[in-house]
């Protein structure tokens, strides 16, 4: 029943083509106006994208990005009151929370997929990864293949999870895999050499190179296994609520506003330790940024 | 709610590991059950030793017994496990802790959290033991030591089997909670039930399937458990004492 009326809404809106005389909001937006306030998921420890510093404020692009589009919100509910609740969310509960709408959106470092489009949708794609590896420079670690009957650590109910552990059998390479709660974790077993390596999506590994007591001691080798799209997750099917979101993210790419937040969070020091990732613009992003679009690579 | 039921995820083949995603449920079920059993075991025997212990006239042995319960008492579960797993291999000399580093990770983990839930659990076995020794009345401590028993017989043949048959319903929770506490295993990467479960939402995205199916089997776990303590309640239950005929 709600998608039937999702549909005359959206029928009646591209009919019209008239925006002040769109149909009453419905699901999500509904939600925001009527309980004057929207529930932001945040993660804890994905730096740079969205995690917390040292005065336990979440920040980060995908945050940043969150911001931007939750401003659309606010103009597009016309609530000026809006309440903002930030809810820490894990790679684990970050899709039941969004179904059951504990949570409204969540922009942090989440893999838009088939798989996920099933249970929830995803916005216009705000970044593009390669998964790789993270590894002390004297471990003698260059590429995938060196991994074999080693202990390899990576993050619980991440995608590189799924890759590494399917490397691992079809390949026959015997490899130990430690699943760690959450990237900080995973880093701490690759830290106490638990591990030899820590694979996951390259950004997010520059983001731990950043916090390491020694950052000198570390580097991000190996092949791309797979590119990756990070979405900001939303309800299933809320084409209203992801109309906005979408519109919000693409305004913010293709005025430019999106390369300044790209420069403030990969190119210039950050919280906590004052570390400059150094991780320049890829193709892939200036194409992202240029024409804007919620494709997933898998 | 919108949500697209699958229940067949089940049987579809898992993402690794040449299984169906009910099989990596059933792997870690009995990750579970052997976690918890070995645990079971370490509490039950360091946690009568200590439960004596605390009941002893000797003042210096029931002081250092109390130590310990307030300690593995008192700081939190989770806590624990990580002094276990992340801090005590870097506390150790060099050799001993990388030694333990370069065991196979489940073996690690296993370890870690067998040896965690252990003393957690023996700490508040060790409570019922000292209860259950301290509900006697004082005549029968008294009267065995009267007749010529030395301290250690009057435990071995008067105290401790009176004192066993009337704490079985406590132990009866006790053995139930470390079941549910081992779920915390999960949290250094342990793939037990509450993990397995975790896991499957990450390769299926089907949340309430997989949680729903674990539910149902801690919770066959416990009925289990249950069954058999409360026969086992009834065998040896004191005559005069509570529940008792």
């Amino acid at each position: 029943m709600l998608s039937a009326r999702l549909l005359t809404a959206a029928l009646i809106c591209s009919f019209l083509a008239i925006p002040a005389l769109a149909a009453e909001p419905t699901g999500t937006l509904k939600k925001v106006k009527d309980s004057r306030a929207i529930s932001l998921g945040h993660r804890e420890s994905s730096i740079p994208f969205s995690y917390y510093d040292d005065k336990q404020q979440v920040i980060g692009y995908s945050h940043e990005i969150m911001l931007k589009a939750v401003e659309a919100v606010k103009a597009d509910v016309k609530v000026s009151d809006l309440q903002i609740k930030a809810v820490p969310v894990t790679s684990q509960n970050r899709i039941p929370l969004i179904q059951n709408g504990t949570i409204d959106i969540e922009c942090g470092s989440t893999t838009n997929n088939t798989e996920r489009q099933k249970q929830v949708s995803f916005s216009n794609t705000i970044f593009i990864i390669g998964t790789r590896l993270l590894t002390k420079k004297d471990s003698g670690i260059k590429d995938f293949a060196d991994l074999a009957g080693k202990n390899v650590v990576t993050t619980a109910g991440t995608t590189s999870e799924r890759l590494l552990r399917k490397m691992n059998d079809d390949k026959k390479m015997g490899m130990n895999v430690i699943s760690a709660k959450d990237h900080g974790e995973s880093f701490l077993t690759l830290e106490t050499s638990r591990a030899v390596a820590f694979m996951m999506d390259d950004a997010l590994l520059y983001g731990e190179l950043a916090k390491a007591r020694k950052p000198g001691d570390w580097a991000v080798v190996g092949t791309p296994q797979s590119r990756e799209a990070y979405g900001c997750m939303l309800p299933k099917d809320d084409a209203a609520f992801k109309k906005v979101i979408d519109d919000a993210i693409a305004k913010v790419m293709v005025s430019g506003e999106a390369e300044k937040i790209y420069a403030k969070w990969f190119m210039s020091p950050i919280p906590p330790k004052g570390l400059n990732l150094n991780f320049p613009l890829s193709d892939d992003m200036k194409a992202l940024y240029k024409a804007p679009n919620d494709k997933a690579f898998e | 709610m919108a949500y697209a039921w699958h229940w067949e995820i089940f049987l579809q083949p898992a993402a690794s590991g040449e299984t169906t995603y009910l099989g990596w449920m059933l792997a870690g079920f009995e990750t579970t059950i052997a976690l918890s059993l070995a645990a079971w075991i370490m509490a039950l025997v360091l946690g009568a030793f200590m439960g004596v212990l605390r009941t002893v006239p000797n003042r210096l042995w029931a002081g250092m017994a109390a130590i310990y319960v307030e300690l593995f008492r008192n700081v939190p579960l989770l806590v624990q496990l990580f002094i276990w797993y992340f801090v005590l291999p870097e506390l150790l000399p060099q050799a001993w802790g990388n030694a333990f580093k370069q065991l196979n990770p489940f073996l690690q983990q296993f370890l870690a959290a067998h040896v965690c839930l252990g003393f957690f659990t023996s700490a508040r076995v060790c409570e019922q033991v000292r209860s259950g020794i301290e509900s006697l009345p004082r005549g029968q401590k008294n009267a065995g030591l009267a007749l010529g028993l030395t301290l250690p017989q009057v435990y071995r043949h008067v105290l401790l089997p009176m004192a066993f048959r009337l704490i079985v319903p406590p132990l009866t929770s006790e053995f139930l909670n470390i079941f549910k506490n081992s779920a915390v295993a999960s949290t250094i990467g342990l793939l037990e039930l509450a993990a397995q479960g975790r896991q499957l939402v990450d390769y299926t995205a089907q949340p309430y399937e997989s949680f729903i199916a674990i539910t149902a089997l801690y919770m066959l776990i416990n009925i289990v458990v249950m069954t058999a303590m409360r026969r086992l309640e009834l065998r040896v239950r004191v005559p005069g004492y509570i529940g008792g005929k």
